[in-house]
């Protein structure tokens, strides 16, 4: 293995940097707390995905799920009064030994297949025609635009659709009847 | 030009955030925190998209990562409306007092 580059460098960095926000955000005891760290962990991961050669989403990344997701669910802590804390002390106590060990052996089985499966893996399947020069010439938003409004225009029409009956979905379900 | 990164590390990095996101939807008993813990998992599977297409040459992965964006976001949606609804009707939406669906 040759000398490690600046974006091997910068790559480690951020992979430490979003593995220990998202282990802080599962592990606080405030959800506006696991929140804030949520939202670290996704402006992270949007420059990982710059790393990757995809600026389009990295900006949704930030937009979308940064923004608008985590507003939403930072709206809702608040709305429903969970801020001073989390779990009542029936629930707590409900949660037995058996149930941690159960959860533990259960995700050790999926990293090591998560692992197994990452170690061992080839890549098959015909490379593309868009390497990262051609793209970039182009440029990334072109790009993805020419093939969402090209050749996955139907789905694209779908997702339209599906955002629309979320949108009524949820307005009809919080309404006060 | 810089050199490329390894798909595996990516792959490897998935993997260990994927788990990261299963132990917390597992573990916690917080609703708002295991929703978070679940767009924790969409994230990962996102990187995985993001970096094979990466690998093959191809604009697909950020196609594909679009569209997982949007039901994401429509999930976020719908479930936040479901915690208010409930809230409303219970007063509380601690996972072990939501049993409405029992007779």
């Amino acid at each position: 293995m040759d000398a490690l580059g600046l974006k091997d460098l910068a790559f480690i960095a951020l992979a430490a940097a979003v593995i220990v926000t998202s282990l802080m955000m599962v592990t606080r005891k405030n959800p506006i707390h696991s929140a804030l760290w949520m939202i670290a962990a996704f402006v992270v991961m949007a420059v990982i995905y710059l790393l990757l050669n995809a600026q389009f989403i990295a900006v949704a990344q930030v937009m979308v799920y940064a923004g608008a997701i985590m507003m939403l669910i930072l709206f809702v802590i608040m709305l429903v009064h969970m801020e001073r804390g989390d779990e009542s002390a029936p629930a707590a106590a409900r949660r037995s030994k058996t149930v941690r060990i159960a959860g533990a052996v259960i995700t050790a089985i999926l990293l090591a297949e998560l692992l197994f499966g990452a170690l061992l893996f080839q890549v098959t399947g015909k490379s593309g025609g868009l390497s990262t020069a051609a793209v970039n010439s182009a440029g990334n938003v072109k790009t993805v635009g020419a093939l969402l409004y090209g050749e996955y225009l139907f789905p694209f029409e779908i997702a339209s659709i599906l955002l629309l009956v979320g949108i009524v979905g949820a307005v009809v379900i919080s309404k006060r009847k | 030009m810089l050199p490329e990164l390894s798909t595996t590390v990516c792959f490897i990095l998935s993997g260990v955030l994927f788990t990261i996101g299963a132990v917390g939807a597992i573990l916690r008993r917080n609703v708002i925190v295991v929703f978070m813990c679940i767009e924790l998992m969409l994230n990962a599977v996102n990187l995985v998209f993001i970096a094979a297409a990466n690998t093959l040459a191809s604009m697909d992965g950020s196609v594909f990562v679009f569209f997982i964006m949007t039901v994401a976001a429509v999930e976020a949606a719908v479930g936040l409306a479901i915690f208010v609804m409930v809230f409303r009707q219970r007063n509380t939406i601690d996972p072990y007092e939501i049993d409405l669906l029992k007779g």
